[in-house]
């Protein structure tokens, strides 16, 4: 959670970029999804990463008190709001998921009543970031998990990478002109948005944001 | 290396053009495509950032900070338009 004096607020799905200087004056920046809603705490989520530049810092030596440099917050493609409707659907690949809880989030703390349908792939359950609010999900939400590489015992969900025919079964029909949102790592994205287009939705209709390996989100 | 996409650099691309700049549209001076900065491929791991074009990989524009100044390369784009 960051207190930013004098942020201006921002929409569901945008960023802020974390600048770090250290002391013989190298500078490294990353960008990461605001995971909390419009109105909220500003809040980030970040997935440490071993060879991380920035990563290893703000999630080992950071403390609370600490300031950061940061800019913010950016971003006005990947964005929702209840103005743009739905139906929703959202597809998170990893940590794909943080700008697309902060729509979540929106949605209901703007009274919205747009169906929304989450599709979201993790390697394992201990991998699923926000287990416990997605499980208590609001009515008018549907999350659908996948699992695909290690699930638990008695795990009735999906067990494989998100592919046309998981999207097949999972998305709403084209003909409820749906709005699709689908964040994760570049191949998981292209995978994605191809699928959707296959099934009929319109590129138009398809919003993508993209993440590396290394470094960001 | 992958490519991320126009998100990305939204943060470098409002310093350099002072405004939001992804759902900015650009028209490659390849291939003539058009489409929103958002889309388009971005690598932004080497020296300076590189965006490329989506449907033909021409390169679109550079963004290099050299000792504090920002060098940008547009010639790649025929029309840079802003967003709504």
């Amino acid at each position: 959670m960051l207190d930013v004096p004098e942020w201006p607020g921002h929409r569901a799905g945008q960023h802020l970029d974390i600048r770090l200087t250290a002391e013989d004056g190298y500078r490294a920046e990353r960008e990461y999804s605001i995971a909390s809603a419009p109105g909220e705490p500003v809040a980030i989520t970040v997935e440490r990463l071993d060879d991380g530049e920035v990563s290893p810092y703000l999630t080992e030596e950071l403390h609370t008190g600490d300031a950061l440099e940061l800019r913010g917050p950016v971003g006005g493609y990947f964005v929702w709001g209840p103005e743009d409707g739905g139906p929703l659907l959202l597809v998170a690949g990893g940590s794909g998921i943080v700008p697309l809880r902060a729509m979540l989030r929106h949605r209901v703390r703007s009274g919205s009543e747009v169906p929304a349908r989450l599709l979201y792939s993790s390697r394992t359950l201990e991998d699923v970031i926000y287990r416990a609010e997605l499980e208590g999900h609001d009515e008018g939400v549907e999350v659908v998990h996948t699992l695909t590489r290690e699930q638990p015992a008695g795990w009735t969900g999906y067990t494989r990478r998100v592919d046309a025919e998981l999207l097949g079964e999972v998305a709403w029909p084209v003909g409820e002109s749906p709005l699709a949102f689908v964040c994760g790592p570049t191949s998981f994205v292209e995978t994605v948005a191809d699928g959707l287009v296959e099934l009929g939705y319109s590129p138009e209709r398809i919003k993508t944001e993209r993440f590396g390996a290394t470094g960001g989100k | 290396m992958e490519a991320l996409d126009g998100n990305a650099i939204a943060g470098l691309l409002l310093d350099v053009f002072g405004a939001e700049m992804t759902t900015a549209t650009g028209v490659c001076a390849h291939c003539g495509a058009s489409g929103l900065l958002a889309e388009q491929m971005v690598y932004n791991r080497a020296p300076g950032t590189v965006v490329r074009c989506r449907s033909c990989t021409w390169v679109l524009m550079v963004l290099a900070d050299v000792r504090g100044i920002y060098c940008v390369d547009l010639r790649g784009l025929v029309t840079l338009e802003l967003g709504g």
